[in-house]
């Protein structure tokens, strides 16, 4: 049976605390019709039930108790709606500090950042923050909701201030895309409904500017990696290397190299689920088989040219989230980076990033949730490829070696939009 | 050229294929990572989803794990054989562990014949993943089908007590599964969280995945009660008032036989299943599950003691 074939758009919500990120997404949501009648009975009830109005449409992402006695997002709500041209990935994302961790677990698989902003509040220091992180971690297409402009009677001033706002910094973080729409999520203006309330605006509503945002167009990376997860023994005697692939596709009798040990060979066979394939696109979790009897096993890289470094060392951008601070001479950590786990060693602590001036300050240590520039020292070498050349190969996690809690993100190599000040 | 390769963005690739790829990648993760996983098999269609994806992940060779069953001993009888058929097909080891043995042992207390052994479940299955030393639990939840679902991540945490705190999960960035735990801790394993009812639908036609006849159109004895038509049988007598009604219907999920409601459906087959789902306005949870209308947070507090 034939199935449509949809493009696939990821968004996370950007924003501080109480600017409106799940409101927008509860009425992106019940205004397209994806929320199910009894779900939506179900918000119903639970707003009557605690005297917040006819329809807290933050309920329909804020499913925990703990959310709704507090009216605050506490972690990431994954939701998936099905528009007449792409699918959505939204995941709704808690504004407040103490949980930027799961902000960025939000953030991380994202295309897209919907930036929400109370207009009456304009640009807060939560919200730079989360610009900043969601910049960190590669998100660079940005639809600006600036949001509740019924409380300043549609006023375009105050509108046009906080795009620019945002705009000056979406540049210097170096944005491909910010469209800024200005709407009110409680009322439903110019979210999938187009509002009489701002004459003066003529661009897209925010459901248009999801639909129309090219971020999940592909761009060529620098070679095709796959990283080796698991060894399938084949019959008579062969084997073949499963994995996902990144950066670009692969082909049969494309020459590679496996690494870290620096052998050349070949791809011989192709496979996914068992059927041979010529070629596996990116994000395809194939198998292959190498022109060269190796032991290959979990941890290796198979690569194309050009090729990503082998070291252990890496200067790298880390956002902590340990309750304990990061310092030299703090707790064992492991890294884990594609399917390689390897201890691993706070070299130097090289600065803090302020995300007010995006200047590096000199550190001792990182305070949960803070986000600096470390060396690190690996026991084992790694295959990296800079952040920004390969989501998949420039990041990793640090995990304690004694809770095995995941205590920080990493990226390989520096953001471009820091200055180093001594 | 600084070019960015998102993780989650596969033009070239087949939606379903997309949602294949990272649940093999997550089943494979979780297998090298962990000691003694298992695969938690209701019967249902996305445990079958789950089991399907299992074999491919691991083919030609057999799976590295067993399947653990936990039986609330208020079946379907179609379901049962479909677990038995589906488990030997890929050569699974079956581990079945029964609500009826916890409340033997005292473990649980005895609701009654017709009572729900819903919620008695999760120490049934937190004694099993104890006594089998399991450090990784495969599970099909999705994340569409609850509002509690909706937050927890694809390697969901749990403690010596089996427990879940949703205000204690630990980061879960780009696809760094990371599945270590200490002694007594476990983690559940989610590789269909993504996936809608709809994929899961589409995927089963793609496929021809299996299924227990019950999910397609059929005449059955149901009586109506608390807004669901719940099948007249073993597990469920008609109580004064109540009515049998021959209707034809069929099972959106399969659980508990006592709290599992049926759908009036003429969806006989595969294609006209995956119609009637894409239409659908009511969620399949809130069509069919009497365990989640007890109160607002039903499935949050079930999670937090250890539920699937």
């Amino acid at each position: 049976m034939p199935v449509a074939t949809k493009d696939v758009l990821r968004l996370a919500t950007v924003g501080s605390v109480d600017d409106g990120k799940s409101t927008l997404i509860g009425r992106l949501l019940v205004d397209t019709r994806l929320v199910a009648d009894d779900h939506l009975d179900a918000v119903a009830a639970a707003s009557e039930r605690r005297g917040v109005g006819d329809l807290d449409l933050s309920f329909v992402t804020d499913g925990l108790r703990a959310e709704r006695e507090q009216g605050i997002t506490i972690d990431v709500a994954y939701r998936y709606a099905t528009t007449p041209t792409r699918k959505l990935v939204i995941a709704d994302c808690p504004g407040h500090v103490q949980y930027t961790r799961n902000m960025a677990t939000g953030s991380s698989t994202a295309d897209l950042a919907l930036v929400a902003v109370d207009v009456a509040a304009g640009l807060k220091e939560q919200t730079r923050r989360h610009l900043v992180i969601a910049a960190l971690l590669g998100v660079r297409a940005l639809i600006v909701a600036v949001n509740k402009m019924d409380t300043v009677e549609w006023s375009r001033a105050a509108y046009e201030r906080v795009v620019d706002d945002v705009g000056a910094l979406a540049r210097v973080l170096g944005a491909t895309s910010v469209v800024a729409v200005p709407v009110s999520a409680l009322h439903g203006d110019n979210v999938v409904e187009r509002s009489t309330r701002a004459p003066w605006y003529a661009g897209p509503t925010v459901l248009e500017a999801l639909e129309a945002s090219d971020a999940g167009a592909w761009e060529r990376s620098c070679g095709s990696r796959l990283p080796i997860q698991w060894v399938l023994r084949q019959g008579g005697g062969g084997r073949s290397y499963a994995g996902l692939v990144s950066g670009e596709a692969l082909r049969v009798g494309d020459a590679v190299t496996l690494l870290p040990a620096g052998i050349e060979t070949s791809i011989r066979a192709i496979r996914y689920g068992g059927r041979a394939l010529d070629e596996a696109a990116v994000g395809l979790a194939a198998d292959v088989e190498l022109d060269h009897e190796t032991d290959a096993g979990r941890g290796d890289l198979i690569a194309t040219s050009p090729l990503p470094r082998v070291t252990r060392e890496l200067e790298a951008t880390v956002c902590w989230f340990g309750d304990d601070p990061l310092d030299l001479r703090g707790r064992r950590l492991r890294l884990k980076h594609t399917s390689r786990t390897t201890p691993v060693r706070v070299r130097a602590l090289e600065g803090r990033i302020d995300v007010g001036s995006l200047e590096v300050t000199d550190a001792d240590a990182l305070a949960t949730n803070e986000i600096g520039l470390v060396r690190l020292a690996t026991a084992e070498p790694l295959v990296v490829d800079d952040y920004r050349e390969d989501r998949v190969t420039g990041s990793f996690v640090l995990v304690d070696e004694a809770t095995h809690a995941t205590v920080a993100a990493g990226m390989v190599g520096r953001p471009p939009f820091v200055t180093v000040r001594r | 050229m600084t070019a960015l390769a998102p993780p989650s963005t596969t033009p070239g690739l087949d939606h379903l294929d997309a949602l294949e790829s990272h649940a093999l990648f997550i089943l494979r993760e979780v297998v090298a990572e962990c000691e003694r996983p298992v695969l938690l098999f209701s019967g249902g269609k996305d445990s079958a989803v789950l089991l399907h994806l299992a074999a491919k992940a691991f083919a030609p060779q057999g799976l590295p794990f067993p399947v653990l069953h936990v039986d609330t001993g208020h079946n379907f009888p179609e379901v049962l054989a479909f677990r038995d058929r589906a488990a030997a097909r890929v050569g699974a080891r079956l581990i079945v562990a029964r609500v009826q043995d916890s409340i033997d042992r005292g473990r649980v207390p005895d609701p009654g014949d017709l009572a729900s052994r819903n919620r008695l479940q999760s120490v049934t299955l937190l004694d099993a993943i104890a006594e089998h030393g399991v450090d990784a639990a495969f599970g099909g939840a999705r994340r569409d089908e609850d509002k509690a679902r909706a937050k927890e991540r694809v390697l969901s945490f749990r403690d010596e007590f089996g427990q879940w705190d949703p205000r204690r999960q630990r980061p879960e960035l780009w696809r760094l599964y990371q599945g270590r735990v200490n002694p007594g801790e476990h983690v559940r394993a989610f590789p269909l969280s993504d996936w809608t009812e709809l994929d899961v639908w589409q995927y089963v036609a793609r496929e021809g995945v299996d299924l227990p006849s019950i999910y397609f159109a059929h005449e059955r004895p149901v009586v109506a009660r608390d807004g669901m038509w719940l099948a007249v049988g073993e597990f469920v007598r008609p109580r004064d008032g109540e009515r049998v009604e021959e209707r034809t219907v069929r099972f959106r999920t399969v659980g508990d036989a006592t709290g599992t409601g049926a759908v009036l459906s003429n969806a006989h087959t595969i294609e006209e299943v995956v119609a009637e789902v894409a239409a659908a306005t009511v969620s399949e949870r809130g069509a069919t599950r009497g365990d989640d209308r007890f109160s607002e947070t039903s499935m949050e507090d079930r999670k937090r003691e250890g539920y699937f």
